[in-house]
């Protein structure tokens, strides 16, 4: 579905990522995993289209994604459904026209017909109440609920999110975990997932990538539970463990690539 | 009820589509999606066919009374295999289908759908409580005016308070015991200060060119050329500059405090600042209030000598005028008390500038619309605000005959 081939990211001279090659298979959860400031929000820029890479090629569907056209880039990017860190909905419209937007703005339906879907959106992720309040009167977790309503307005191929459990409590996290695999399942989507909340990453992705800060480059793939149970790195193992590097070497692994 | 029971015998349509698998491209035409309401063995089916793309935008509506004729505690089956294509339009129709159901106490059997569409099926409510009705607004001047009323008393006090703690922190601030930082202080001086002087100098030089020519076309009938100076000069000096000149900063800088304030509002910073304990007075509105205090008077004067030279330019090169004389002129008509008057005019436009554009800025809501809409409050405020105090300065000047 998504190619990634021997990508560069940076800002100016400072390189985020290098040489990074990875793929994300139709109908798997992706997690981009690593710690604080390695650069995983930056790599999810460069694929929905907010960052052109310095080096490589991103391929959606084998079409290369950065080398092609502006408009041929919006058609595509209109299968992709972004749910980003913090809802990030457009303050002044209602959740409900937040949702209803993309599909007034893409498609001719009738104001009745982008209604219908619009309930049906919300309701998929419980939040057909608020389809008439502003997203100030509403709480993180339902802009994140709301936010990801939006994402899948247009039925999207590709679903990509930013943080999705940040700033959640455990219980709504997991619901929305559930909620996540149940759209895959439902949906049939591909889904890229940022993030560094353990339980989650086990939870849903069946698929990964861990980007380091001091290397800025991946340095394992595989699925976060494998990544836990049988990485040699020990970066990863202490990443996954939640455990500092240090008391790992202590207990005898090899501090490899940590410096102060 | 199982699979085979439905989708094979009983039937009362028979569909002559195969089941498709969703993924499949979209290599044949699609066909417009049906639906039919059956009974296989005694039991109510709705067969489905075609394709059922949300975005064809021919997705049917499920009519609130399809299953009138279906008693009570009976379960609804779905046959889907004359379905093509299908994404979330299918799931809106079996939406439907299940809520008017559950109204009626019709079970639901999501068995036959395909595991994906059941999911989705299993997420959606099957009740959905009808929005509330919208808040009546009824037509009640009293209540109106009362609630205006209380809102003025209130703004007063909000605005005096600020002022009085500005005040306050300007009086502190002298006496070398603020809680400002003066570096704040320098960096607002610096944007409302030189960076304003070229946009100031235009609109005054062409102030001036402006009052020079329109001043020429009358006195040249009366050989009385040299009394543009006199024209120009009082008229920039006493009201023009000074007025010009506050206009300019409301919306240059009036504006820009508002909609910094206001994302600060959005952004949690005020808040943060109440909590660590320090003053929004002290840290935000002196030195913004400070800064327009200190440099709008400057501003004024030197708006005033640019507009004197551009009507100066005008003057020499199209009357009977040399420069010597304007000069001579424009130093003899124009009083020192002039100056003075429109000095003093300039700082009260710009403590009023100040105070009302941070005080919309504070007030304004928590979103991106809240920080557009305070800025244009702001401006607009401070435009109309410094020509009502302008005429308001008017009257008392010639009451005082000054």
């Amino acid at each position: 579905m998504l190619a990634v081939r021997n990508v560069t990211l940076a800002f100016g001279p400072k390189v985020i990522q290098h040489d990074l090659s990875f793929d994300v298979r139709r109908g798997s959860i992706f997690a981009l995993m690593g710690g604080s400031g390695c650069g995983k929000s930056t790599v999810l820029k460069s694929l929905i289209g907010l960052l052109r890479p310095r080096a490589g090629r991103i391929l959606v569907d084998s079409e290369d994604y950065w080398a092609a056209s502006e408009a041929r880039r919006t058609a595509i990017g209109r299968r992709f459904g972004v749910l980003f860190q913090s809802g990030a909905l457009w303050s002044s419209l209602t959740v409900g026209e937040n949702v209803a937007l993309p599909l007034q703005m893409f498609t001719r339906l009738p104001a009745t017909a982008i209604r219908r879907l619009v309930e049906l959106k919300l309701a998929l992720v419980g939040m057909e109440h608020a389809i008439d309040q502003f997203p100030s009167d509403i709480s993180g977790g339902m802009k994140k609920r709301a936010g990801l309503a939006r994402a899948l307005a247009m039925d999207p191929d590709v679903l990509f999110f930013d943080e999705p459990s940040a700033g959640l409590d455990p219980i709504t996290s997991s619901r929305l975990d559930d909620l996540i695999l149940n759209l895959r399942d439902g949906l049939g989507a591909t889904i890229v997932i940022v993030s560094h909340e353990l339980p989650s990453l086990f939870a849903i992705a069946d698929d990964g990538i861990f980007l380091d800060a001091q290397t800025r480059t991946a340095i394992a793939h595989g699925a976060p539970a494998a990544l836990r149970d049988t990485c040699p790195d020990p970066q990863v193992e202490a990443f996954m463990r939640r455990e500092r590097p240090e008391a790992l070497a202590a207990t005898g692994a090899s501090p490899k690539g940590v410096s102060q | 009820m199982t699979v085979s029971i439905i989708a094979g015998n009983n039937r009362f349509v028979s569909d002559t589509h195969a089941p498709v698998d969703r993924l499949e491209p979209a290599t044949r035409t699609a066909s417009a999606p049906a639906w039919q309401l059956n009974q296989a063995n005694g039991r109510p089916v709705l067969a489905l066919s075609g394709d059922w793309m949300a975005q064809s935008g021919r997705v049917p509506p499920f009519p609130p009374d399809a299953l009138r004729g279906i008693a009570k505690g009976d379960l609804l089956a779905f046959d889907i295999s004359g379905v093509g294509q299908w994404d979330s339009g299918l799931v809106a129709f079996l939406w439907d289908a299940k809520r008017t159901a559950t109204a009626a106490g019709i079970g639901i059997a999501g068995d036959t759908l395909p595991p994906s569409a059941r999911t989705l099926l299993g997420l959606l409510p099957g009740r959905v409580a009808p929005p509330g009705p919208p808040p009546r607004r009824r037509f009640e001047p009293l209540a109106w005016l009362g609630g205006a009323t209380i809102d003025l008393l209130a703004e007063t006090g909000t605005l005096s308070t600020l002022l009085g703690g500005t005040a306050k922190g300007g009086f502190l601030a002298l006496i070398g015991r603020a809680r400002m930082r003066p570096v704040d202080l320098l960096d607002n001086i610096r944007d409302a200060g030189p960076a304003a002087l070229t946009i100031i100098g235009v609109v005054n030089f062409l102030l001036g060119a402006i009052f020079a020519f329109v001043g020429a076309v009358q006195l040249q009938r009366f050989a009385a050329d040299i009394y543009v100076a006199n024209l120009v000069g009082l008229a920039l000096v006493r009201e023009m500059s000074a007025v010009i000149t506050a206009i300019v900063m409301a919306g240059r800088t009036g504006g820009a405090y508002a909609a910094r304030i206001a994302t600060m509002q959005g952004n949690e910073e005020i808040d943060a600042l109440q909590v660590i304990g320090i003053p929004t007075e002290d840290y935000i509105l002196l030195p913004s209030i400070l800064a327009l205090v200190l440099t709008m008077p400057l501003l004024y004067l030197y708006g005033c000598l640019i507009g004197m030279i551009g009507g100066g330019v005008v003057a020499v090169s199209m009357l009977n005028v040399t420069a010597a004389g304007y000069i001579q002129q424009i130093l003899g008509a124009v009083p020192f008390s002039q100056f003075l008057f429109g000095f003093g005019k300039t700082v009260a436009f710009a403590i009023f500038i100040g105070v009302t554009s941070c005080r919309i800025g504070l007030k304004a809501g928590r979103s991106a619309a809240d920080v557009g809409t305070a800025a244009t409050r702001a401006v607009v405020t401070g435009i109309v605000g410094v020509i009502a105090l302008d005429s308001l300065f008017a009257v008392i000047a010639t009451i005082f005959d000054f």
